[in-house]
């Protein structure tokens, strides 16, 4: 079994957010930079099928040589190998075009990506790589088995789940649930990590189709005042002066 | 050109390092990064979620845990390779150390089994010993304690009455004796105990297993924190020890355990950094949320100058102890290449640095005292409550500054070794001494007015080293074989040497730092150096000042303040809004994030 996992380079969770050149471009600065967590999961669960049978996983990003130590990270997880895009990852389309260009020949069985990268969200990275490979896509991906070569797969729906079954090759995007929690890199991983081949590729030129043209940040959070259980009079005073609910 | 690399222990007080020469915690590479993160990770995962089991001794759970830890191969960074750990570098070792730290009472038991409970079979075992014990250790199948106080034996731990005496047919020992205190006791399956041999004088060392017949549990002390830390004491009633695991030579027991401490000290020195910052960021956190007069109650200044200053204490610290890392892994590398095979390259590098390893144990436990104490306080009424973070590392910061050898043990240490260093000639501490006696009674001004940041600075940590001089000098003349009865002196001489070391550090680090990113970036850095060498300087003079007038009288009382004051004045710095700009980025942040 051959696998590809998509792996986005985004900004820890908890990372600061600012914009730089005219509120058009994130600020880098002092940030930590983490693999996307669905794509953690999902790589998760394909090592794990790996494990359970037979193969390789790759992991690719499109991204700058500081995308670099992620990717270590995924092969400390335990992946066997690593490509790199050499180029900014843009928008969805450009960062799709380059994964299908690097997968078109190489008959994967399966190619992971994350529901969405939490930085951008943008959700649509792996459709438009199925669509390029003219493979099936598979959203929303909760749970996945393989026999053979099928994919049986568990899709999360509104309030409920649907089981589907797909023949090889697809294009699944992980999310929660894929599996349970993320991989802690192991020591002995850590220590392979650095033998493994990180091939870095070029890319392919393609024009963005999208342009970013501002970022805005969300107003702050107003603080949450907490009062005691048995005090509900200034409950029912805030609730109607200050905060003009009721 | 002048000589300055540091290489041995005490050094620093006659020498000056120069930036370069020192290892700064942001020179990590990639790889030290990710196993700092996978430490990290498995708090979260594994830890942080389950504390209040852990502190409730849930059966089984700190075991497991240690089994968890074995299984990511956190047990066995710095076991070789040979004997299936990861070899890593005491740099290294020490990082992942920091980042357990944070885990309250799983740290003490992770710490009691990859330090004290490895190391002596490691560093002084034989092959078969080694072979037999260590991969299993490493892996987390066997758990590992080390059994050295006794209910009479404390801090004068070669005064145990634990006994081994050989059996007629010459095979075993048979092991009698009563151990206190012993952390991971309840689960530990072998045991390093320490006990003397007939009537030796010193005590011999000892691998024991758990379940041999004769070994038995005291149940689980009730303690004031660290809860979940399983700590016993252990009974060895006839106890058949074959005659092949005596670790190391007969009487060679007390080295053992006084060497294996060595690395302990430093090790918990770098351990209060990871629980600082966690409680630096519980605190932020909360004085973040918490609002009291319609205000964050991060916008005052009074809580402002906490957070600033917790982050001072843990940055100081962080600064020392990992310069001081570097310092034993290049000792540990040169004692590989000079190595006559009896000793163990790790032993003889940390014991180089014992007066470092000493007082990075003192100063951390005290810093990171001051930081929980600060959070409970910033928590306020909430501070005092059970279900906030700052209760718990409140309670279990406050064992750091009893075990690996009381603070008072190790101010002793931190001033004896110094002086038994240079005694032994490695280093010239009396013939610097002296030089500084001669100019003490025509004063020369310590700046000239034209010094940059970093001279200015660097002269002063100069002048401190000058009043650290003058003073042990004095003593010592005054003194002379008195001075070990005279044990607040000693204190006194030891604090100055704990806040100068600690200062130099910082300056040395902000230094490179600022070679290495540019002003712009490190102006907070700049802050905490201008906070911290001020409030030293009057430490120390406070210290050089109360051990002279312990002393001194006259005319020499008289010169030597003189001098003291003279060599601890230093420019004024507005304390105020250099901390309002330290705690600010926190507070903005959100988390400690220098
Ligand atoms: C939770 C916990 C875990 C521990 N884990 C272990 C373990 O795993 N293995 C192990 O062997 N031990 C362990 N210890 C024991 C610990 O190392 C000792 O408690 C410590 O060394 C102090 O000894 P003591 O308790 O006998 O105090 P004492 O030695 O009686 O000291 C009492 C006071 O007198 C001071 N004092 C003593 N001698 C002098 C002196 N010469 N000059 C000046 N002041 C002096 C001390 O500083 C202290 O303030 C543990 C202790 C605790 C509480």
């Amino acid at each position: 079994m051959k696998i590809l996992v998509c792996i986005s380079n985004v900004p820890d969770t908890t990372a600061k957010i600012s914009f730089v050149e005219d509120n058009k471009v994130y600020n880098k600065n002092n940030v930590q930079f983490i693999i996307s967590p669905y794509e953690e999961l999902a790589l998760t669960r394909a090592l794990e099928l790996k494990e359970a049978a037979s193969g390789t996983i790759t992991v690719l990003t499109v991204g700058l040589q500081d995308a670099e130590p992620t990717m270590r990270k995924a092969l400390a997880m335990g992946a066997d190998d690593a490509i790199r895009v050499n180029t900014e990852a843009k928008d969805a389309m450009f960062v799709a075009k380059q994964i299908a260009e690097v997968a078109k020949n190489k008959n994967y069985d399966i190619i992971f990506t994350g529901k969405e990268s939490i930085d951008y969200n943008g959700s649509q990275v792996g459709e438009m790589v199925a669509e390029l490979l003219d493979i099936p896509s598979i959203t929303s991906v909760s749970g996945i088995d393989v026999e053979g070569t099928t994919g049986k797969i568990q899709r999360e729906i509104d309030g409920g789940y649907e089981q589907i079954e797909c023949e090889f090759p697809f294009v699944g995007s992980g999310q929660k649930g894929i599996a349970p929690e993320p991989r802690i890199p192991a020591m002995r991983g850590i220590m392979m990590a650095r033998k493994k081949p990180l091939n870095i590729v070029e890319p392919v030129e393609f024009t963005d189709l999208t342009q970013v043209i501002t970022h805005t940040l969300p107003e702050a959070k107003s603080a949450c005042t907490m009062i005691e259980p048995d005090n509900v009079g200034e409950l029912v005073r805030l609730l109607h002066e200050e905060a003009k609910a009721i | 050109m002048e000589d300055t690399k540091i290489t041995t222990g005490g050094e620093f007080l006659i020498k000056k390092t120069e930036a370069k020469d020192i290892f700064i915690p942001e020179e990590f590479d990639e790889e030290q990064r990710m196993i700092y993160q996978t430490c990290k990770d498995f708090l979260d995962k594994e830890i942080h979620p389950n504390l209040d089991r852990i502190d409730d001794q849930e059966p089984g759970l700190m075991r497991d845990l240690i089994s968890k830890a074995g299984e990511l191969g956190l047990l066995g960074i710095s076991v070789p390779e040979e004997l299936d750990g990861f070899g890593q570098s005491f740099l290294t070792t020490m990082l992942a150390n920091e980042a357990i730290g944070a885990s309250y009472s799983f740290a003490v038991a992770f710490m009691a089994q990859t330090g004290i409970g490895t190391l002596p079979i490691l560093y002084y075992g034989n092959e078969e010993q080694k072979q037999k014990y260590i991969p299993k250790m490493a892996t987390g199948e066997l758990a590992a304690a080390y059994c050295l106080t006794e209910p009479n034996a404390g801090s004068d731990a070669n005064s145990g009455t634990s006994k081994a005496v050989l059996s007629e047919d010459g095979k075993h020992y048979i092991l009698n004796g009563q151990k206190m205190w012993i952390t991971n006791g309840g689960f530990a399956d072998v045991l390093t105990v320490f006990a003397k041999i007939d009537n030796d004088r010193i005590l011999s060392a000892f691998i024991v297993e758990n379940n041999w017949e004769g070994v038995s549990l005291n149940p689980e002390e009730k303690k004031m924190g660290i809860k979940g830390s399983s700590t016993r004491q252990i009974f060895f009633n006839n106890v058949k020890v074959p005659v092949e695991n005596l670790l190391g030579a007969r009487g060679e027991g007390f080295r053992i355990a006084l060497n294996i401490l060595h690395i302990g000290r430093i090790k918990l020195g770098v351990n209060v950094v990871g629980a600082s910052k966690i409680a630096i960021n519980h605190s932020v956190n909360y004085a973040n949320e918490r609002k009291q007069f319609g205000k964050q109650i991060s916008s005052f200044g009074a809580i402002k100058h906490k957070i600033a200053q917790q982050a001072i204490l843990t940055y100081a610290s962080e600064s020392a102890v990992y310069r001081a890392s570097k310092n034993i892994d290049d000792a540990i590398i040169e004692a590989k290449k000079n190595s006559d095979g009896k000793t163990n390259a790790n032993i003889e590098g940390s014991a180089k640095y014992q007066t470092e390893c000493a007082l990075l144990k003192v100063f951390g436990s005290e810093a990171l005292d001051y930081v929980v104490d600060e959070s409970a306080q910033i928590f306020g009424g909430m501070g005092f409550s059970a279900e906030m973070p700052a209760d718990r590392a409140y309670r279990d910061s406050r064992i750091n500054r009893i075990f690996e050898g009381t603070n008072e043990i190790n101010r002793l240490i931190i001033v004896d070794s110094a002086i038994k260093t240079a005694q032994k000639g490695e280093y010239d501490l009396f013939g610097k001494a002296k030089e500084v006696m001669a100019e003490i009674n025509n004063l020369s001004p310590v700046l000239n007015g034209n010094e940059s940041y970093y001279e200015e600075k660097q002269k002063y940590i100069a002048a401190f080293k000058k009043a650290i001089l003058v003073t042990i000098q004095s003593m010592m003349d005054v003194l002379k074989r008195k001075l070990s009865f005279e044990q607040e002196i000693m204190m006194n001489v030891s604090d100055m040497i704990i806040q100068l070391y600690v200062a130099e550090s910082l300056a040395l680090r902000v230094e490179k730092l600022n070679d290495m990113k540019g002003d712009e970036a490190i102006s907070i850095k700049k802050d905490i150096l201008d906070v911290f060498i001020y409030d030293v300087a009057s430490e120390i003079r406070k210290f050089g000042l109360d051990a002279i007038n312990s002393f001194a009288e006259g005319e020499n009382l008289k010169t030597l303040t003189n001098a003291i004051e003279h060599f601890t004045k230093v420019g004024g710095v507005n304390t105020k809004d250099a901390r309002r700009r330290i705690a600010d980025t926190i507070i903005e942040e959100n988390k400690y994030n220098l």
